[in-house]
């Protein structure tokens, strides 16, 4: 019995899709915040990619499973009971912002909750060369995220990473070496890849990314953008 | 047999120092046989037992479960449905002795001392009886759904982060197609084809997949900690990760 949700579907189905790499951390419970906020987002909009991060889901289920038990102490079971039946008190505090009503939305809920805010509430602060960025704030663990604007017909200028970028396409698109990216879409660049991605004519090109280490850019801007990706 | 475990009479009031682990003992000449009867007055019984005799003794809280073999994910889910349903502290007694030591042992494994895991194994146990009627038997298996909530404590915990996930209600979700092949988790065959593709894994890359999952690290520590290149640390993951991929496959068709 397959489950046909009443929404008609909000975007096209992404072509370019998580790593197995990623998504096995995300499941493990390995990957930092940035990454994990990508992930999260990703999947948002991607339901092949819900469907393959189920599956790993369920191999943790199965290695939890299969692992050889370690005894819990004496009395363990009669604490927990009494815990569980006395009033919920200690549940998470949720995040800042997190609570909004939204009536359709352009970013996914994991970065809307960060934000504050969707899209139409966004900062940007203006780099030159056609490019904003906005910073995801709150992320805890000193991962570093951010949103990447640029303007409709223009190029980001050539860069090259000196660890590995993610790149996801949450409005507009754009085109590269490596093919088309659009909403959903993802790339992942790393440190051989000099780039130099182009949005397409018409709408402007937003896209968060995640970077392990600072993008350097070669081209005749660079001295500009490399002072706003210091992180 | 490894997943058994037999419980004799609980006291749910006074001595419930049922520590999981250390209860089991031999199967039983029928075992597959689930029956409690509980302070609640609910009695239940599976394969064909016919004793169903409803018991109120109040001020007496006894529970009695006689024989468990919580060994499927079926027996799981049934036990998830009573404690969601009735909260059926006997079906919980089940359930907490199969899982809370398996969840104490995962969160040793990422690096916990006893004592913490312990206290985190706790809290988890104590969300799986708070949070019982959100399980959705359709979504996931029993083993996945603690394991989901185990990590998340964990990573609260430890890492100190929250974890950003999807929100099931969120407008910007992209729907599953029609043609969604949710069926195979409905009835329990994607864990099964997983357990099955796990226990034939070369055991290189079973211990990757462990590490991958149960140890807090990347894959790049897990690279320099075992001296292993990170391309074969990845290749492994990706050879067990395949594996598993095709037998869901051939569940799909
Ligand atoms: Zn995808």
């Amino acid at each position: 019995m397959s489950v046909v949700s009443a929404r008609e579907p909000v975007g096209p189905i992404p072509q370019h899709h998580l790593s197995d790499d990623l998504l096995t951390a995300y499941a493990a419970g390995s990957l930092d915040e940035a990454s994990s906020l990508f992930v999260a987002s990703h999947l948002t909009l991607c339901p092949e990619c819900r469907r393959r991060a189920a599956m790993m889901d369920e191999v943790g289920g199965v290695l939890l499973d299969d692992i050889a038990p370690v005894a819990m102490s004496a009395g363990a079971l009669s604490a927990v009971l009494s815990r569980a039946e006395a009033p919920a008190n200690d549940e998470p505090a949720s995040m800042a912002g997190s609570r909004q009503t939204v009536f359709g939305a352009d970013l996914p809920a994991p970065m809307r909750r960060y934000y504050g805010c969707d899209l139409d509430g966004i900062a940007w602060q203006r780099q030159g060369g056609g490019v904003s960025v906005a910073t995801v704030p709150g992320i805890g663990d000193g991962s570093h995220a951010f949103m990447l604007k640029v303007e409709a017909g223009r190029a980001v200028p050539q860069h090259t990473h000196r660890g590995n970028e993610l790149v996801m396409v949450l409005k507009g698109a754009y085109s590269d070496a490596a093919g088309r990216f659009g909403r959903g879409d993802v790339e992942l660049a790393d440190g051989d890849v000099d780039h130099q991605p182009k949005a397409e004519k018409g709408e402007d090109c937003i896209c968060l990314a995640v970077t392990d280490a600072p993008l350097k850019f070669t081209g005749s801007l660079g001295w500009l953008l490399n002072v706003f990706v210091k992180m | 047999m490894r997943l058994l475990i037999q419980m004799g009479i609980i006291d749910v009031s006074s001595s419930m120092d049922y520590s999981g682990a250390t209860a089991v003992a031999e199967p039983p000449p029928r075992n597959r046989v689930l029956s409690t009867e509980c302070d609640s007055g609910l009695a239940v019984e599976k394969n064909g037992h016919k004793n169903r005799r409803p018991v109120r003794r109040p001020g007496k809280e006894m529970c009695r479960t006689i024989v468990l073999d919580a060994a499927t994910p079926d027996d799981h889910k049934e036990l998830m449905r009573r404690i969601a349903a009735a909260q059926d502290k006997a079906a919980f007694a089940a359930l907490f002795g199969h899982f809370g030591p398996r969840v104490k042992a995962y969160l040793m494994r990422s690096g916990s001392t006893p004592e913490s895991a312990e206290e985190l194994a706790q809290e988890a146990m104590v969300m799986v009886w708070r949070k019982a009627e959100s399980f959705d038997p359709a979504q996931a298996s029993v083993s996945t759904w603690i394991f989901t909530i185990a990590r998340n404590k964990r990573i609260d915990a430890y890492r100190r982060m929250n974890r950003p996930d999807l929100d099931e209600n969120d407008p910007a979700l992209v729907p599953d197609g029609p043609t969604a092949p949710d069926t195979a988790y409905a009835e329990g065959q994607v864990s099964t084809a997983i357990r099955e593709a796990v226990a034939t894994l070369p055991d290189e890359q079973a211990e990757m997949l462990k590490k991958a999952f149960f140890e807090d690290k990347a894959h790049s520590e897990i690279a320099a900690e075992t001296g292993l290149p990170l391309g074969t640390v990845k290749s492994r993951l990706r050879l067990a990760i395949g594996r598993m991929r095709k037998q869901l496959k051939e569940f799909e068709e």
